[in-house]
């Protein structure tokens, strides 16, 4: 099915390519809400809705996997469409700070959730999202992340990134927009949480808080929110970049930080600071 | 028994708000959320920590000490971060940005060389002895807090509404451009107030490592979502919010811990917090529109 090379390359740096795939697909969810100025960090909340939704389908329930992964878009979508009228009226650092206060409400649920294991999280969880569920699913999200950026919709959301007030004077409906963002965002961080648990066959319920919101964060800042690729190179960069740190063990994420530091400061725009709508514009 | 509880919701909510005091003046004043603030509660609780290990302070001398220094570290912290940020006009979503990255880096840093054990004060620094008055039990350490948090509080509202210094703070932070016109020093503004907010910051992690003897570098991080909520249902930049909202946060979390589920405990100042951002986001005494120090 799969080239030998590549089946080789594969076990021995399996769970570093998974990694690439799930933290890819992650950036990308990241990158819906930023692409129309909205700075939610609730990915990793959505990331955990979606892990704990199928893992449960499926090691309680017996529930096939196809249903389990439609349940870990399905059910952070829902949670992101309720919370969203009241949650996008905030701006800024407010909004930034209620999305992480969402991930940490439901990091105490899942500590104090019997069903879902308590403090222990889940064991496993059936191994069954590979190569092909992974890398096929980034593949479909980025092309359809481009059409999008080259459509009508793509403007409208790059003129709300630019100018908010100017693009609803506009007529661009900037709730619809907006909610619409936050969902699609859920629901692809919820995937990836899916395929994360059916890789590593245990999530926990620490695995979602703060630190994660702060990490899927970094990916898009560090690839630069112009286009899908910026995120996703980000989120190839830095979790490559622990493998290729990692004789420096206690110092990695010292490394990380700064990086994230000097990218802020000396490259505002991010190492890939270009932008798909230009192509789109020119037709 | 809801007397002891109630007792106990005010000494852990008085370390919420003197916590919260420096993270928000750091707001009202600089404009910005620093997320390194967190940092400064562990440096504080190991600052003392090592002055009393190494350099055998008592422990009177060694809280002033380890404010004193976590604030001057505050201001290199500061400087180096956000200084470029402030000079380029940056958005907020940089400063932001930069202190998250921060974050991670002097955590890390912190960890590579103290590890995640848990470090201990030498016995001999503080009488972890208890008093009984009329029924309710209350140790030396939390008497310390109490009494330092209202210390703190009350002199940083002297500070703040009876000089000419506070009278700059208020200004700068009312609106930078004209207050710089009228011949304030916005950078010895901007300095002081990083010192003063490192220092409360590190002041409520000595205080808290005493109280619980358990120090170790994550300490702030934990601190800093109570923070969070503090300043936000208080009011972002609003000090007599910030000292309520934290002792509000104390007295539900301990009456919680008692009645309900101790476990539920830490979620309830996130449901605060959320609740605050959906109806109220200026704050339980802010006004919409309204600019405050």
């Amino acid at each position: 099915m799969m080239p030998h090379w590549l089946d080789n390359f594969l076990f021995t740096y399996q769970s570093l390519v998974y990694s690439l795939g799930v933290n890819a697909l992650l950036a990308l969810a990241m990158y819906v809400v930023l692409a129309v100025g909205q700075l939610a960090l609730g990915q990793a909340a959505f990331m955990g809705v979606g892990a704990y939704a199928s893992a449960l389908l499926t090691v309680k329930l017996g529930a096939p996997f196809p249903i389990a992964l439609l349940a870990s878009m399905a059910a952070p979508a829902l949670l992101a469409f309720v919370i969203g009228a009241p949650t996008l009226r905030l701006s800024g650092v407010y909004l930034a700070i209620a999305t992480i206060g969402l991930g940490e409400v439901l990091r105490i649920l899942y500590l104090n959730w019997d069903f879902a294991g308590g403090a222990l999280g889940l064991n496993g969880i059936p191994e069954k999202a590979g190569f092909v569920w992974i890398f096929g699913t980034l593949i479909v999200a980025l092309v359809a992340f481009v059409f999008v950026s080259r459509s009508r919709i793509g403007r409208a959301m790059e003129a709300i990134r630019a100018d908010e007030a100017a693009a609803g004077v506009m007529g661009v409906n900037l709730p619809a927009y907006k909610l619409a963002a936050l969902v699609a965002s859920a629901a692809i961080a919820g995937l990836a949480g899916a395929f994360n648990a059916h890789v590593s066959s245990f999530i926990g319920p620490n695995d979602y808080g703060f630190d994660q919101a702060v990490t899927i964060l970094s990916f898009a800042l560090l690839g630069g929110v112009g286009s899908p690729f910026g995120p996703v190179l980000g989120a190839l960069v830095l979790t490559a970049l622990p493998e290729v740190l990692r004789p420096l063990h206690d110092y990695r994420l010292v490394i990380d930080g700064l990086i994230i530091v000097c990218v802020v400061i000396f490259l505002p725009t991010g190492i890939l600071p270009w932008r798909i709508g230009r192509i789109g514009a020119r037709k | 028994m809801l007397a002891q509880q109630l007792l106990n919701g005010i000494l852990s909510g008085a370390v919420y708000a003197l916590f919260a005091l420096g993270f928000t003046l750091m707001f009202g004043v600089l404009g910005v959320i620093n997320l390194t603030y967190g940092f400064y509660f562990s440096t504080g609780a190991f600052i003392a920590l090592y002055a009393t290990h190494y350099l055998h302070m008592p422990i009177w001398a060694a809280l002033p000490f380890a404010a004193a220094v976590t604030g001057l570290i505050a201001i290199v912290i500061d400087e180096l971060l956000l200084g470029p940020l402030r000079r380029a006009k940056a958005p907020e979503l940089s400063s932001l940005m930069v202190t998250l990255g921060a974050t991670l880096l002097l955590y890390s840093l912190m960890t590579a060389w103290f590890t995640t054990d848990i470090r201990r004060f030498p016995p001999a620094v503080f009488d972890g002895g208890a008093f009984e008055i009329a029924g309710l039990r209350i140790t030396l350490s939390q008497i310390l807090i109490v009494a330092t948090t209202a210390l703190i509080v009350g002199a940083l509202a002297l500070l703040l509404q009876k000089t000419r210094l506070g009278l700059a703070v208020r200004a700068l932070a009312e609106n930078p451009d004209a207050a710089q016109l009228m011949g304030v020093n916005a950078g010895g503004i901007v300095r002081l107030v990083s010192f003063i907010s490192g220092a409360l910051g590190g002041a409520a992690g000595v205080l808290i490592g005493l109280n619980y003897n358990a120090i170790q570098p994550y300490m702030g991080e934990a601190m800093m979502l109570k923070g969070f909520a503090v300043i936000i249902v208080g009011g972002l930049g609003d000090i007599r919010g910030a000292v309520i909202a934290g002792l509000v946060l104390g007295l539900l979390e301990s009456v919680t811990a008692g009645y309900i589920a101790s476990s539920m405990k830490d979620a309830v100042g996130f449901l605060l917090l959320v609740l605050t951002l959906w109806f109220r986001p200026v704050g339980l005494f802010g006004r919409v529109a309204a600019k405050r120090a």
